[in-house]
C-alpha cells in the first residue's frame, strides 16, 4: 500500500504569531511541523509496518518547509515531495487544495493521511477539499484506522461518542491526536533523514498557472487586522477558609448565580 | 432583498441548536434569510421566530448514511439555483467540512471562524487563538462563511416561513464514505460544550477521573457544560471530546471557570475569548490568573465544595 502523508510547516503556536502587513501569515518567526501531522506520519508508518508499501510525505510551502519535511522524515518515511514556487505565498485554502490535488495525482497513493487540522489556519477543510477534487472518499477525524485489502474503516469521534465509517481505497483520512503516540526520531533516523530524497515540484511541473494561486489568485482577502489587546488580570483572593464563598459572591454579583 | 442561506444545525434529537438562531440573526443583516434543514422536520415555528422567510427541507435517508459529501451536493445545487448573497454555516467540524467542499464545487471564497458578519458580507474572524482580529471578504463566487457558536446573541424577528421540500439528487461520488455504526458513549442533560453559556473546566490539578465529579457538580449547579485541559484528557480523567484548547474545542461562553488549570498558551487558545473568566488554582503564579477576571488562590478540593454548598444555600 502506498501512503502519502500531508505535512505542513506552521508558526509555533507557543510563540507570538502575527500576520504580515498584507494580511498573510507571518512565517518568518519560529516554525514547527504542524503537531497533528506527526500523528498522521505515525499512523502511516504503523500501516506500512503491517501492510508494506511506501510512505511519502507531501508539503506545499516556502523554502523553510523542508525543515518540517526533514523532521518528519526522521520518524521513518521513505521520501518527500515539496511543492514550492514563488507564486505560492498567500494562497487560500481553495488554491492550496488545487495544488496539493495536482501533486497527489502524480503520486498514485492508495491512502492519503492528513492531520485533522493545522494549528495556524485551524480550518479543517483540506481533507474534504482534496477528496472533492480527486473524486475519492474523505474519512475525517479518525481516532482509529484499520485497513483490510482495499477496505478502509475508521472510528471517528463525535460529540456524544463515535461513528464507524468505511470506504474503499483510494481515500483521504485525517487523524486526531487521540489516534497514537508519535515516535521520537532516533539519532539514526535523524542522520538517515538528511539523505532521503526530497523531490521539488514547481507550479509548471503541475500545470497550474501562477495567477490561480498566491495572493493574486486568492478567493478571499484580508481587509484589516489588529492585535487584540491582552486581557488584563482581575482581582484574586487567597483562600483563607472562605474562598468558595468569595467565588460565589463574585458569580452572584455578575449574575451567574 | 437578496436571499441568504443558513445551513441549520438541527436534529430530531437535539432540536434547533442555538448557533442556527445566531446565524439567522446575522443573516438578517445581509438579506432575506432562508434555512436549509437536513432531515424530515422543518422546525418552521422555531426558525420563523428568528426571521426565517423560507425553509428548504432536504430529507432523504441517503444523506445521513454518509459523511458530508451528499449535503454539499444538495447545497451546491440549491446555491446555483437561488444565487444567495451569502451562505452561513456553523463553525463546527461538519459545518467547515461542508463549506470546504462547497468552496471547491463553486470555486468560491471561504471564511471560517467568523465572530461577526457585516451587511456587506465581510466577516470578522478571530485567528491565532484570538490574538489577532481580522476583517476579511470573499473575492470570488458566493461568500461561504462559518460562524463560531456563541459569537452573538440571537434576537427574535417573527416571520412565517414557506417550507419548500428539496429534490435530493445524491451522486455515487457522494456515497463513498459510509457510516456503518453510530455509538453513543455518553449522553446527559448538560449543554453542548461549544454552545454552552457557562463552561466549567478541570485540569491536571483535579487529580483523577473520580474527582472530576467535583467539576461536574459545579457545572450542573451553574447549568453549564464540562470541559477539560489536555493534561486532564491525556491523564485519562475526562474524554477527549471535552478538551478545550488548540487541539480541542474553541469555546466562547459568558462564563469560563478553570479549576486546577495552569493556563498554558495552547489551553488559552480555546477559551480566551470567553466573556468572563474565573480560576481556582493553588499556585498564585499560574498564568491563568493573568487573564482571569476573578481568581481564588487555593486548593480546589476545599474551594469547590464550599462554593457548591454556597450556591445550594442561595438557590
Ligand atoms: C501543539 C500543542 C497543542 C496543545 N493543545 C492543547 C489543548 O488543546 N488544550 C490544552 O488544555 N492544552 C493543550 N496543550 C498542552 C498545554 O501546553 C498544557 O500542557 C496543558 O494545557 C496543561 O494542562 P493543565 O493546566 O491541566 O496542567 P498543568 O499545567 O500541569 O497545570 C495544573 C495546574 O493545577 C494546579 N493545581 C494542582 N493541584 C491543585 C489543587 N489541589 N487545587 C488547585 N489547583 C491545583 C497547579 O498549580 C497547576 O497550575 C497543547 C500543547 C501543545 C504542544
Ligand atoms: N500547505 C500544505 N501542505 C501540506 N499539507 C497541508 C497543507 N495545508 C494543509 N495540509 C494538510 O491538511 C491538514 C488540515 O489542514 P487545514 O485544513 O489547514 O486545517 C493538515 O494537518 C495537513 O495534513
Amino acid at each position: 500500500m502506498n501512503i502519502v502523508v500531508l505535512v505542513k510547516q506552521v508558526p509555533d503556536s507557543g510563540g507570538d504569531r502575527r500576520l504580515t502587513a498584507d494580511g498573510t501569515t507571518d512565517r518568518s518567526g519560529g516554525n514547527v511541523l504542524n503537531e497533528m501531522d506527526e500523528y498522521a506520519v505515525e499512523e502511516a508508518l504503523r500501516l506500512q509496518a503491517a501492510h508494506g508499501g511506501t510512505v511519502t510525505l507531501l508539503t506545499m510551502g516556502p523554502e523553510t518547509a523542508v525543515e518540517a519535511l526533514r523532521k518528519a522524515l526522521a520518524m521513518g518515511p521513505d521520501a518527500a515531495v515539496h511543492v514550492i514556487d514563488d507564486a505560492l505565498p498567500g494562497s487560500c485554502a481553495v488554491a492550496t487544495s488545487k495544488v496539493l490535488a495536482a501533486a497527489l495525482r502524480t503520486l498514485d497513493a492508495d491512502l492519503v493521511i492528513a492531520g485533522a487540522e493545522s494549528t495556524d489556519g485551524r480550518v479543517q477543510v483540506m481533507p474534504h477539499m482534496l477528496a472533492e477534487r480527486l473524486g475519492i472518499a474523505a474519512l475525517t477525524g479518525a481516532r482509529k484506522v484499520t485497513v483490510d485489502g482495499s477496505a478502509l474503516t475508521i472510528e471517528r469521534q463525535t460529540d456524544g461518542g463515535y461513528e464507524v465509517v468505511t470506504a474503499a481505497t483510494p481515500a483521504v483520512v485525517s487523524v486526531w491526536d487521540t489516534i497514537n503516540d508519535p515516535r521520537y526520531p532516533s539519532f539514526k533516523g535523524i542522520m538517515a533523514a538528511k539523505k532521503k530524497p526530497v523531490r521539488r515540484l514547481s507550479l509548471a511541473d503541475l500545470g497550474i498557472a501562477p495567477g490561480e494561486v498566491g495572493v493574486a489568485g486568492a478567493s478571499s482577502e484580508v481587509l484589516a487586522h489588529d492585535r487584540r489587546p491582552a486581557r488584563s488580570a482581575g482581582a484574586t483572593v487567597a483562600d483563607e477558609g472562605a474562598g468558595g464563598v468569595r467565588l460565589v459572591e463574585y458569580l452572584t454579583a455578575e449574575k451567574f448565580v | 432583498m437578496a436571499e441568504v442561506l443558513v445551513v441549520a444545525e438541527a436534529s430530531a434529537a437535539a432540536g434547533v441548536k442555538k448557533v442556527t438562531l445566531e446565524m439567522l440573526t446575522a443573516a438578517r443583516t445581509i438579506g432575506s434569510p432562508s434555512v436549509v434543514v437536513f432531515g424530515d422536520e422543518p422546525f418552521a415555528d422555531k426558525l420563523g421566530e428568528h426571521g426565517a422567510e423560507r425553509v428548504y427541507l432536504a430529507g432523504a435517508a441517503d444523506i445521513d448514511d454518509f459523511l458530508v459529501a451528499p449535503k454539499a451536493t444538495v447545497l451546491a445545487d440549491l446555491i446555483r439555483r437561488v444565487r444567495p448573497a451569502a451562505v452561513l454555516l456553523a463553525s463546527t467540524q461538519e459545518g467547515k467540512e461542508i463549506a470546504g467542499r462547497l468552496a471547491v464545487k463553486l470555486d468560491s471564497g471561504l471564511l471560517t471562524d467568523a465572530v461577526a458578519v457585516a451587511p456587506d458580507g465581510t466577516a470578522t474572524q478571530a485567528v491565532f487563538a484570538g490574538q489577532v482580529i481580522v476583517t476579511a471578504r470573499v473575492r470570488r463566487g458566493v461568500p461561504l462563511i462559518t460562524l463560531r457558536p456563541n459569537s452573538l446573541t440571537p434576537s427574535p424577528a417573527p416571520a412565517t416561513p414557506v417550507v419548500e421540500p428539496l429534490a435530493v439528487a445524491v451522486t455515487d461520488a457522494d456515497r463513498l464514505a459510509r457510516v456503518t455504526e453510530r455509538v453513543v458513549e455518553r449522553k446527559g442533560a448538560r449543554p453542548e460544550l461549544t454552545e454552552a453559556s457557562i463552561v466549567v473546566s478541570g485540569g491536571r490539578g483535579v487529580g483523577s477521573a473520580d474527582s472530576f465529579a467535583l467539576v461536574e457538580e459545579l457545572a450542573d449547579l451553574l447549568g453549564g457544560a464540562v470541559g477539560a485541559s489536555r493534561a486532564a484528557v491525556d491523564s485519562g480523567f475526562y474524554p477527549h471530546q471535552f478538551q478545550v484548547g488548540q487541539t480541542g474545542k474553541t469555546v466562547s461562553p459568558q462564563l469560563y471557570v478553570a479549576l486546577g488549570i495552569s493556563g498554558a498558551i495552547q489551553h488559552r487558545a480555546g477559551m480566551q475569548t470567553s466573556k468572563t473568566i474565573v480560576a481556582v488554582n493553588k499556585d498564585p503564579e499560574a498564568p491563568i490568573f493573568e487573564l482571569a477576571d476573578f481568581g481564588v488562590v487555593g486548593d480546589l478540593f476545599k474551594v469547590v465544595p464550599q462554593a457548591a454548598d454556597e450556591i445550594r444555600k442561595r438557590a
